[in-house]
């Protein structure tokens, strides 16, 4: 048996992006409610702007696009 | 799948000779060669990419009433090598500029890299055009030019598993493994998008509207097939997946707006609804362990890496453009259904 064996979960922080899960099997939400994490491999969102909170949805790109160009007004559009 | 309406000499070609039993046919490659030399452009062109999706076809679903034994024939894949050599050409040529300049970035950090060239991707967004303005007659046109690609979504860039070792490999089996429902039938990506077609009322059999499908579109199902199946193209395939990942989240949850505008419910949306959280999942591992830790394993591939990037945005692109310069003209973006030519009356 190997030495050092994999966690049953396992967390990977993406810069400027979510945090992966790897064997999540629930995420209690905001107001306290069960979330079912339905695959192996979750991303949540780490900018506070997805529209599928918790899950990441992408929009963290358009933070860092923002970030990069100051004067672009871009949002989500939904 | 059936053998599809011809659309010009070699395609007309392939259709008459499948359906023989095998042989040797030394016309093939001439015809094959004098397509791709005729046409303007390769990625756009009716007869090769038909063409071109016709004998990749011998590699995937088959055709009916054709020998599966043709796959093997040494005039069709010398043909195939042509059409596909002649694709990846143009492609090449088309996508350089942009390749060279990112190259000094993506040697210093490719997933920064990437994701700033699918983050900046230009051309029109059709989903933002499908979101906000569309009638229903062009959203189920867009259903229709995506039945192609997504009703064998992923297999183009599963061919890659078994030339991959370590860290790549097993990213790409996790995300390809989820792309297939992670063993969950009504959760594979492929039987999702047949669940869209039929609540959309439409057809889902692959390959049912294949006749009215153009070369713009085709090109995105060929172009991913034949990076798929060469070694030699690993780090294209690699890249191309990253393309088509790392734009997908934003522009599914636009058509999943437009699916509910428009009035088609939610189980047609369901598709789109999957696609914006899976993608958020899968874009990270495909560009941070699947194209990083290729690269990390061989460094010379970062190259093709980017151009299989690069190929993948100039593909959805051009069909964009072609799909939005139609509708402005309010005509069908659609090839139109003709009779049969032995069948028409009078
Ligand atoms: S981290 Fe991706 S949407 Fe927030
Ligand atoms: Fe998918
Ligand atoms: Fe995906």
């Amino acid at each position: 048996m190997s030495q050092h064996r994999h966690p049953p979960v396992q967390v990977v922080v993406c810069p400027d992006g979510p945090l992966l899960v790897r064997g999540a099997i629930e995420v209690v939400g905001e107001g306290g409610e069960p979330i079912a994490a339905d695959r192996p491999v979750v991303a949540l969102c780490r900018c506070g702007k997805s529209t599928r909170a918790p899950w990441c949805d992408g929009t963290h790109k358009l933070l860092r696009r923002r970030r990069a160009a100051p004067t672009l007004q871009e949002g989500p559009d939904d | 799948m059936r053998l599809p309406r011809p659309r010009g000499p070699l395609s007309s070609h392939l259709v008459t000779l499948l359906r023989e039993p095998v042989r040797r046919d030394r016309a093939l490659d001439d015809v094959a060669a004098t397509a791709v030399r005729e046409a303007e452009t390769v990625l756009a062109d009716e007869d090769v990419q038909l063409g071109l999706l016709i004998v990749q076809e011998l590699s995937h679903d088959g055709l009916d009433g054709v020998d599966d034994g043709w796959e093997r024939s040494p005039d069709v894949v010398s043909a195939r090598a042509v059409l596909e050599d002649a694709v990846e050409a143009e492609l090449r040529a088309e996508v350089a500029p942009a390749v060279q300049q990112i190259l000094a970035e993506a040697r210093r950090d490719p997933a920064t890299a990437i994701f700033a060239l699918t983050d900046d991707a230009e051309g029109p967004s059709l989903a933002g055009h499908l979101q906000r303005l569309a009638t229903r007659r062009e959203l189920e046109e867009f259903l229709v030019h995506r039945s192609i690609l997504q009703l064998r979504e992923a297999d183009g860039h599963t061919w890659l598993i078994p030339r991959l070792t370590g860290r790549p490999k097993a990213a790409l089996v996790e995300v390809q493994s989820d792309e297939y429902g992670g063993g969950r039938l009504e959760r594979m990506h492929a039987h999702m998008y047949a669940d869209t077609l039929l609540a959309a009322g439409l057809d889902p059999e692959y390959g049912r509207y294949l006749d009215q499908v153009p070369a713009t579109t085709l090109a995105l199902h060929t172009t991913a097939r034949m990076f798929g199946q060469q070694r030699r193209l690993r780090g294209a395939t690699a890249g191309h997946l990253a393309g088509v990942e790392a734009t997908s989240s934003m522009p599914n949850r636009r058509v999943a707006a437009a699916v509910r505008r428009l009035g088609l419910g939610d189980r047609a949306a369901a598709y789109f609804d999957e696609h914006v959280v899976a993608d958020a999942v899968h874009e990270q591992v495909v560009v941070r362990d699947l194209c990083g830790g290729l690269v990390e394993q061989e460094p010379a591939l970062l190259e093709d890496v980017v151009f299989g990037v690069l190929s993948c945005l100039l593909l959805d692109a051009r069909m964009a453009t072609a799909v939005l310069d139609a509708w402005e003209t309010g005509s069908s973006s659609l090839l139109a259904e003709q009779p049969d030519r032995l069948g028409a009356v009078g």
